[in-house]
């Protein structure tokens, strides 16, 4: 009979990523109350290597599918390769990424399997062996809690919702290689191409402050002293949607609903209003600081700090007075 | 090419906080007082995408496909205005406050294949409602169709459909063979906006009106796999300590020393 939990495990740059981790430790939640194991599947090359890690990371037995045609995620060999991974681990439930490659083939995934899918869980309870799943709905303004019917339920989880258990490196778990048994005849999708945006520094997800910008900035030269700040206080630069929209700063670096979710220690929202959809991104930020012109705006309202100012006042001062702090 | 492009009418998405409110026992959302519904962003994009490719290529047929309320007919006349060629509104009571996305696919995967012949569905990358991201790829999954997500461009390019995708951390670009769905994400840029010539002129175009009975679905087809158990509004804190000073100098000064004693400096 299915149980426990399948978590596909999501690689960047040669290393799980920190989501994999901490769905393995949901995952963990999971098969504490209704039983079954934790089950890992690691696509690609490398994944033999990284096994290791997603054991210590609270795995109880992985599938590695190392194969090179899983280096790079295509919807037609990643639905084939995670059916074959479900049917070899039987879980009654799936946890995927919400991320670009997780939004892709959970929904694609569910319908071919006949699954129940709740896209962006960022918390569940269990009662009477049944999940409940929770997620942000209308542009963040709301929180709907959902059962799936189905025997067999997809979740996706949104990054920063769990905390991963401390690394174990004297952990338990077996692997077990396999092989996907793709049809090479199915995959019609065709890479062209694929450009990385190489973020200088620190990336914003791992950033322990972020230096947000708005419309507000006025243009994309607003972002300077944008950078300059986090440069001193060691941080990444995000922008609001509306910001990436005008071209002001690169799609890769938009924070909200559609864009990163960060949860900094710091997070310096610049002439951005506070939208529920750029809040959706930011709203486990451990400090919020909001400069912005208006008193009213949502921003402010809601942040831990707030200097009420023009931006071009505000910032060359802020940076100013950061550095003589830091000596 | 024949395109059906997906479009749901939803509460406006910028509806301010303050005036979204929910009924938690109806388990569904209030509709804002003096706030007209709107078009889905994404979908107005994935309007303005078909049209692209169809003025690229100087020949194409575009049909919009609603499943939703009689209101829902605004949405569709939207799009016909921007200057798709018709409407097709799926209108059943059954299928009121629908909220498991599983649902939406049978339903317009049922009106796709009616339709027929079909080259290419493009539909918003999500609803700015229920934000599921699930009826583009589902549908693609339902008529087996080849899918490319979160297009910020999109081109006909002998018989293929050419998909610049926006990625978590960069863009690539796929190549997908027709038929095809592809999701729209808000890089695309802006739709157009109607002229009152072409508003007058959607008056004329036709919207076929179609039940549940006329798509040959019956309630057991579309038994959601969801089910809602609460609806809530999340409570913010809201203790915002506003910094003093005469001038910026002195406000940034005051701030940097709340930040030092925080240990976040
Ligand atoms: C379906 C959907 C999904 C979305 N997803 C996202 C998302 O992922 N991320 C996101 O960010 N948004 C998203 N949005 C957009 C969101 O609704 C807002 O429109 C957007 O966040 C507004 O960006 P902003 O705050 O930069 O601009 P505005 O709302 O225009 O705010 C500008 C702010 O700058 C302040 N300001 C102006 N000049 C100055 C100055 N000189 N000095 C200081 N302050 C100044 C103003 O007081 C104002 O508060 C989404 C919207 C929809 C419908």
């Amino acid at each position: 009979m299915a149980e426990g939990v399948l978590v596909i495990a999501e690689v960047a740059d040669g290393k799980l990523n920190p989501l994999t981790a901490e769905m393995i430790a949901a995952g963990q939640r999971i098969v504490g109350e209704v039983g079954g194991i934790v089950n890992v599947a690691i696509f690609g090359s490398n994944a033999e290597t990284l096994a290791p890690e997603a054991v210590a990371a609270g795995g109880d037995l992985v599938y590695t599918f190392a194969e090179a045609q899983l280096d790079e995620y295509l919807t037609d060999t990643y639905v084939p390769a995670a059916e074959m991974a479900i049917s070899v681990a039987d879980p009654a439930i799936v946890l995927i990424g919400q991320t670009s490659n997780g939004r892709d083939l959970a929904p694609r995934l569910a319908f071919r399997l006949g699954a129940g899918v709740v896209m962006d869980v960022t918390e569940f309870s269990i009662s009477g062996g049944q999940v409940s799943w929770t997620r942000p709905c209308y542009g963040g303004n709301a929180r709907a809690v959902l059962a799936v019917n189905t025997p067999l339920q997809i979740a996706t989880i949104r990054s920063k919702s769990f905390d991963p258990l401390p690394a174990d490196t004297g952990r338990a778990g077996d692997t077990i290689p396999m092989e996907s048994g793709i049809d090479a005849g199915a995959v019609k999708q065709k890479l062209v191409s694929r450009e990385t945006a190489q973020a200088e520094g620190i990336r914003l997800e791992d950033a322990p402050v972020v230096v947000a910008g708005g419309r507000g900035l006025g243009g994309p030269e607003g972002f300077k002293p944008l950078e300059d700040l986090a440069n001193v206080m060691g941080g990444a630069v995000g922008a609001s949607r509306a910001a990436c929209d005008l071209g002001w700063y690169p799609p890769s670096q938009q924070i909200g609903l559609t864009g990163k979710t960060v949860s900094p220690d710091l997070y310096i929202a610049v002439a951005i209003s506070g939208a529920s959809q750029h809040w959706a991104g930011m709203a486990n930020s451990k400090n919020i600081v909001a400069i912005n012109k208006d008193p009213d705006s949502t921003m402010v309202k809601n942040a831990r700090y707030a200097i009420i100012d023009d931006y071009k006042n505000a910032l060359p001062a802020l940076i100013d007075e950061v550095k003589k702090l830091k000596g | 090419m024949k395109f059906v492009v997906c479009l749901k009418q939803v509460p406006d998405p910028e509806t301010p906080a303050s005036a979204f409110k929910i009924d938690a026992a109806g388990k569904k959302v209030v509709p804002a007082q003096g706030i007209a519904p709107v078009v889905s962003p994404f979908d107005t994009q994935a309007v303005e995408a078909a049209l692209r490719i169809k003025d690229a290529q100087g020949e194409g047929h575009i049909t919009v496909l609603s499943m939703g309320a009689a209101s829902a007919r605004d949405v569709i006349k939207h799009a016909l205005a921007m200057g798709a060629d018709e409407g097709v509104l799926i209108d059943d009571p059954a299928l009121t406050d629908v909220v498991d996305p599983f649902v939406t696919v049978k339903v317009l995967a049922a009106a796709i294949r009616k339709i027929g012949g079909v080259d290419a569905v493009i539909t918003g990358r999500q609803a700015a409602d229920w934000d599921w991201g699930v009826t583009g790829p589902g549908l693609a999954e339902e008529l087996g169709m080849t899918q490319a997500t979160f297009a910020k461009a999109v081109t006909a390019q002998n018989g293929n459909l050419v998909v610049e995708r926006v990625l978590g951390d960069g863009f690539e670009t796929v190549s997908i063979p027709t038929p095809a769905l592809v999701t729209v994400s808000n890089e695309l840029g802006d739709p157009r906006y109607p002229q009152l010539r072409q508003i007058m002129a959607a008056g004329r175009k036709q919207v076929t009106n179609y039940t549940l009975a006329d798509l040959g679905l019956s309630a057991a087809d579309i038994a959601p796999r969801l089910t809602l158990e609460k609806l809530y509004i999340p409570v913010k804190e809201s203790q915002v300590e506003v910094i003093e000073g005469e001038t910026a100098q002195e406000k940034a000064a005051n701030l940097a020393k709340k930040l030092r004693e925080a240990k976040l400096i």
